[in-house]
């Protein structure tokens, strides 16, 4: 059992594949930056890559943008050291999907333009809701940030021996340059090519993995379960409290269809149905990676085994590259190694073009300039934008710098699911909705997750170290989505007013037709 | 004529939401119970099928395909259905 215990592993040496395979992505998205800058003249170029994203494309760009080095690593470390809890996070982070496509997709391609927030704003006004909106997008994509920036410069240094700072900023630099010249165009081009690489680096490595036991997944399971014990199949410690499960199981479902980035890709499809059919290629990409990550996981724990992984990196974050390695040695090492650099490249530019749009067409054209704006001058704040984004996410990784931030992600998934998706759903859904319940939900729903997870065991014990927590649960989405819900609805009956709902009818009928698209 | 045609639009939409409503409380049902199941039926799911499976992994698997089936299926149903019927009130 403890015989690869000292595994040897060259991780932590710079390693000459995985720079290669790194500056070949580089120059790669580079080159489509530079591609794709010649066709982003016009502020729906920048912001929806002209409307002109085929829906396979933009499936798998929807999946690039959702599957993140952080649940590549991380769940194939805890599936690695834990075996079954694993699970519960591959599922939670694919059951989002379907919610997305019946209730989220189609409504908000024929209604908005750039933001969700067109959708929420489309029949109230405009300058309160945006500017509530813009809190809810930028604080969901500013903690997925940070916890993406510290989570590549630790990657980085691990993998190339390249200090955490200039791996940050390289990261910093090289997301502002794809967004700033090549807009929507270049990062969707972007995500289809981290996309292909990571699912073809997940499905090489499963293959390999399976090789050794008969293509059987259930003959690898067994060797984990004759070396381990049965506990490994069955759920473990990771669910201590019911409560908590469900909780972060809601963050992690009604999340998905509140997270900035994933919305605004169904604006970069032609119409309803090609937004339809994107979602639909993409639950397929991410649940077959999901499963993938598994079979990894329990690879390397029968393959390189607990004990290994944990020494090498306490968290189990290196289960998958120390499987690449122990499968294909130091140059699939490299590859992968590569791989989850470009995942984290992706994602982090996805967001900041998320977090561009929301500065620049929610609070600049709509709140500031009360949408009286030239496209020109709307695209140079949107490029203003982009650059204050890109150095505030490198100002904020160097800042959280060893700091433990994997809950980031979690209270991301949690400020999305309870201040951007009960707003949505209720603009599309309800007559009755009005400016101040939309407002009121969205703030209490930002202000109630910040205030729960800075009381909740998550921060006062695991990152402050107390011994004690005010607030029970570790993710507030149990509390906090139907307190936005409820909030919205009650000031909503409190403040009825008939003009708008009398608006809602010429809603409806343009969620249902679409709309007749306007340049600007 | 155009009434009919306003009272043909809402009751399409009103049908495409029945479906997705549905849809959605199918998924919700099966996930939450599978969390549930962890939560409170641990040696249950614990529980060998066949050495090396068990109830558990099997289940997590399910909930996967059950994923892609309902997605595929409200593809199916609005690019045939819904899109044609939509086609139609349209022109």
């Amino acid at each position: 059992m403890t015989l690869l215990a000292q595994v040897s592993t060259s991780i932590g040496e710079p390693n000459r594949v995985a720079i290669a395979f790194f500056c070949l992505f580089i120059a790669v998205t580079l080159g489509i930056t530079y591609w794709a800058a010649r066709r982003t003249r016009t502020t729906e170029q920048f912001y929806a890559a002209g409307r002109t994203i085929r829906p396979g494309q933009n499936g798998l760009a929807l999946a690039g943008d959702y599957m993140s080095a952080a649940s590549f690593l991380g769940i194939a470390g805890l599936v690695s050291t834990t075996g079954f809890d694993g699970l519960i996070y591959s599922t939670g982070w694919l059951v989002g999907w379907p919610v997305v496509l019946f209730l989220i997709a189609e409504p908000l391609r024929n209604l908005g333009k750039y933001t969700f927030a067109d959708v929420v704003a489309a029949r109230l006004s405009q300058a309160p809701v945006r500017l509530a909106s813009t809190l809810g997008t930028l604080a969901t994509v500013s903690f997925y940030l940070i916890a993406q920036m510290v989570g590549a410069g630790g990657l980085i240094k691990l993998m190339f021996g390249l200090s955490y700072e200039t791996a940050i900023v390289i990261v910093g630099l090289a997301m502002i340059a794809y967004v700033l010249f090549g807009g929507m165009i270049a990062t969707t081009w972007v995500q289809i090519v981290k996309a292909v690489l990571l699912l073809t680096g997940a499905a090489i490595l499963t293959i390999l993995v399976l090789s050794r036991f008969g293509m059987n997944p259930i003959a690898l399971f067994r060797a984990a379960a004759e070396r381990y014990g049965d506990a490994v199949l069955a759920p473990g410690r990771l669910v201590a409290k019911p409560l908590d499960a469900i909780s972060l199981g809601m963050a992690l479902m009604f999340g998905t269809a509140g997270l900035p980035h994933i919305l605004m890709r169904f604006y970069t499809v032609p119409d309803a149905k090609a937004a339809r059919k994107s979602v639909f290629y993409a639950t397929g990409l991410i649940g077959a990676f999901y499963l993938m990550t598994f079979v990894l996981g329990f690879g390397a724990m029968v393959l390189v085994g607990p004990d290994a992984i944990r020494h090498v990196e306490p968290g189990g974050n290196m289960a998958a590259p120390l499987l690449a390695e122990f499968l294909g040695g130091r140059a699939f090492l490299g590859f992968i190694a590569a791989v989850a650099f470009a995942t984290i490249l992706a994602v982090v530019a996805g967001l900041t073009l998320s977090g561009a749009a929301a500065l620049s067409h929610d609070l600049w054209v709509h709140v500031i300039r009360r949408g009286h704006v030239e496209a020109r001058e709307q695209l140079r704040v949107a490029r203003i934008a982009t650059v204050a984004l890109g150095v505030v996410a490198i100002m904020l990784g160097v800042t959280f710098k060893g700091q433990n931030v994997a809950f980031m992600v979690g209270l991301a998934f949690a400020i999305a699911a309870s201040a951007n998706f009960p707003a949505l759903l209720l603009a599309i859904f309800w007559r009755g909705y009005t400016t101040a319940g939309a407002v009121a939900s969205m703030v209490l729903g930002t202000v109630s997750t910040l205030v729960l997870i800075w009381l909740s065991p998550t921060v006062q014990i695991d990152v402050l170290k107390h011994a004690t927590a005010w607030f029970p649960l570790k993710n507030p989405a149990l509390v906090t989505i139907p307190l936005s819900f409820a909030v919205g609805i009650i000031v909503s009956l409190l403040t009825a007013r008939r003009q708008e709902a009398d608006a809602f009818t010429g809603v409806e009928r343009r969620m249902q037709l679409g709309a007749l698209e306007h340049e600007g | 004529m155009t009434l009919d045609r306003d009272a043909e639009l809402r009751a399409l939409a009103a049908r495409r939401w029945k479906v997705a409503l549905l849809l959605t409380a199918v998924m919700v049902v099966l996930y939450f119970g599978f969390i549930a199941l962890i939560a409170f039926q641990k040696p249950l799911l614990g529980r060998l099928i066949v050495p090396g499976l068990s109830l558990g992994i099997l289940l997590g698997a399910l909930v996967i395909v059950c994923t892609w089936l309902l997605t595929w299926f409200y593809v199916r149903w609005a690019n045939t259905r819904y899109d044609a019927a939509l086609h139609r009130l349209k022109e």
